[in-house]
């Protein structure tokens, strides 16, 4: 940080905040107007990581363009995944198979998990608290664990695709995932433990960046941040999809909007998550984890060893990929940060004619503006750090 | 999400009373996937919205999102869409608006605060205008900028690229040279049987049959 300019007038001064900055979360440039250390004004200039990906999905098949949507926000890779795989299944009127939607449940619920103690964790180190970060990342590497054994891949991984999900679970894994998540109650009570009460966490968050409802519903906040403004809104409940209505969980409100409250709604819902992922596990239906129709998912490997048909569709799959009816479709997940769409214009051909990102982050991020006005500088990481903000979904 | 009688009903309701309020300012309206989509005239915009927000029958209290898209080919070429969310209701609605290019439209970063940066987006992406918008700057490309990348006519792999040079010891901005061209096969196929192979474009060699006779 360094002061760009001072007037000799008054005490008036812009700050320029990052784009390096360890508080930024990423690559993040604030422009800060200043009276004193009282801030008048943030301007925050986004779009350092701006990679043009709906540019790119126009020029990729359906197939191919997946992977995209791990790269948005990039530590709640999977609920990006199962928006765009809903918006491409319900523009091709298919049907997944029940056993697919409880495995991206499962899997949803994980990377809620693996989203929400990377902020919390993240946001507490910004405000002074050092632990957390350690002890959660004992957790999300775990987590990232099941990711691999599922996926091959510990980030980024293409496992949720439209027509299913891209193989089944490995013998034994919902066993692990049980047992560690009767586990992380205890971790998450241990956390709680060095934040909830904490004396400076709260003089940091309580009462700071305040939203109110109507303040919350003018500048479009959805998710947590929604939520903490008191606001039930979660559209796991109000517009299920996969198989969210099967599942018995509850949504957790905030009562003042501020910091404090973002950070309580978090750690509740991921007791809720909880409680998902151990119901989703113990009614696990068996059958296929994809469609099967080899116009969409390819065939297995050993049948293309034997099968002419098979060999072909494996070709043209990865080829030509498949063909799209004309239409358009929009489709929202509940992500960890808030409602994640896709809205999907297809022209009939193998690839999207328009795949607009509808970011939760963005709305967020702009939201900075009105909620630093009158606060202090050393109140900016708290804020910044109560959204939860990822560059990678706010460029996209 | 599955079609839910109630939801059609009331939806049908909504868009009766929009032909109502607004008679010519829309131009078309339908129900679609459990949304509401309506098309109407530039100049209706903000008031079709401000109703939209404020009346009892549809509080679309949250803007969820505003982009465009492109269409080339059409002398409107761009659309505006609007999407809006009552959860009140739990509905979803679009506006439409279709745009020439240079044509502007009015800002409704009064009516929704979130709009101002959903516009800013679009106007650097598309080069749309939007009149009366506080702070119309370019917002997700680089400083100084030249033209709207995800127009159709943008190359996808755009005309500048950003290097560090060792001589100058600075950051320097060089014409976009690649090592190979961009792969951009034509996998096109009447794979999929004669009930796609119709809706798409002529395929690859086949403009030769036809100027055979």
């Amino acid at each position: 940080m360094m002061a760009e300019s001072f007037s000799d007038k008054d005490d008036k001064y812009t700050v320029n905040f990052g784009p390096q900055h360890p508080a930024a979360h990423g690559v993040l440039r604030l422009v800060l107007e200043m009276s004193g250390e009282t801030i008048d004004r943030v301007d925050p200039h986004i779009g350092l990581l701006h990679r043009g990906t709906e540019k790119l999905i126009e020029h990729k098949t359906y197939l191919q363009a997946v992977p995209y949507f791990d790269r948005l926000d990039y530590v709640s890779p999977m609920n990006q995944e199962q928006a765009y795989a809903l918006a491409v299944e319900s523009l091709l009127g298919i049907t997944i198979p029940k056993r697919a939607e409880y495995i991206r449940i499962l899997f949803c619920e994980i990377t809620r998990i693996l989203n929400h103690i990377m902020n919390i964790a993240a946001y507490a180190m910004d405000v002074g608290a050092m632990t957390p970060f350690l002890w959660t990342f004992e957790e999300r590497e775990k987590l990232m664990g099941f990711y691999e054994e599922v996926s091959g891949s510990r980030m980024h991984a293409a496992y949720v695709r439209p027509g299913g999900v891209a193989r089944d679970l490995p013998i034994g894994l919902t066993d692990r995932i049980f047992s560690w998540s009767n586990g992380f109650e205890k971790i998450l009570d241990d956390i709680e433990g060095l934040l909830t009460d904490n004396r400076i966490f709260k003089q940091r968050t309580v009462d700071i960046g305040i939203v109110s409802k109507k303040e919350a519903l003018d500048w479009g906040f959805t998710g947590p941040n929604l939520r903490a403004s008191g606001i039930p809104w979660d559209l796991r409940k109000s517009q299920p999809y996969d198989s969210y209505e099967d599942m018995d969980f509850d949504i957790p409100i905030g009562k003042n909007g501020d910091c404090y409250d973002r950070y309580l709604v978090r750690v509740e819902e991921m007791r809720q998550s909880i409680k998902i992922i151990n119901q989703s596990i113990n009614s696990l239906p068996s059958g296929p984890v994809k469609l099967i129709d080899n116009k969409i998912n390819p065939p297995k490997r050993s049948d293309m060893k034997t099968s002419m048909e098979a060999l072909i569709h494996h070709f043209k799959l990865y080829t030509e990929g498949y063909h799209v009816p004309a239409g358009e479709v929009y489709r929202a997940v509940e992500a960890p940060k808030g409602e994640f769409g896709v809205h999907l214009i297809s022209d009939g051909s193998n690839k999207p004619y328009r795949c607009r990102i509808r970011a939760p982050g963005f709305t967020h991020m702009q939201g900075m503006d009105f909620m630093l006005r009158g606060h202090m500088l050393a109140d900016v990481p708290a804020v910044l750090g109560s959204i939860d903000i990822v560059f990678g979904e706010v460029d996209r | 999400m599955e079609p839910d009688s109630d939801n059609i009903r009331n939806l049908n309701d909504l868009n009766g009373i929009l032909k109502i309020s607004f008679k010519d300012d829309i131009i078309d309206s339908l129900i679609n996937n459990n949304e509401l989509d309506i098309l109407v005239q530039k100049n209706a915009i903000k008031p079709i919205v401000k109703f939209l927000r404020n009346d009892s029958n549809s509080l679309f209290t949250q803007l969820i999102d505003i982009f465009a898209v492109d269409y080339p080919e059409k002398q409107k070429r761009f659309q505006i869409i609007y999407r809006l969310l009552s959860m009140t209701h739990n509905q979803r609605l679009l506006v439409r608006v279709d745009l020439s290019d240079g044509e502007s439209i009015e800002s409704i970063s009064e009516i929704f605060s979130n709009s101002n940066w959903f516009e800013r987006e679009v106007w650097d992406m598309y080069g749309v205008l939007f009149s009366g918008h506080p702070d119309l700057r370019r917002i997700l490309t680089d400083y100084g900028f030249e033209g709207h990348p995800q127009r159709k006519d943008f190359p996808l792999t755009g005309y500048l690229e950003l290097r560090y040079d060792e001589t100058e010891k600075r950051v320097v901005y060089d014409k976009v040279k690649l090592d190979q061209q961009f792969r951009n096969f034509d996998f096109l196929s009447p794979w999929e049987g004669a009930e796609h192979a119709h809706n798409q474009v002529t395929l690859p060699g086949d403009e030769k049959a036809s100027n055979d006779g």
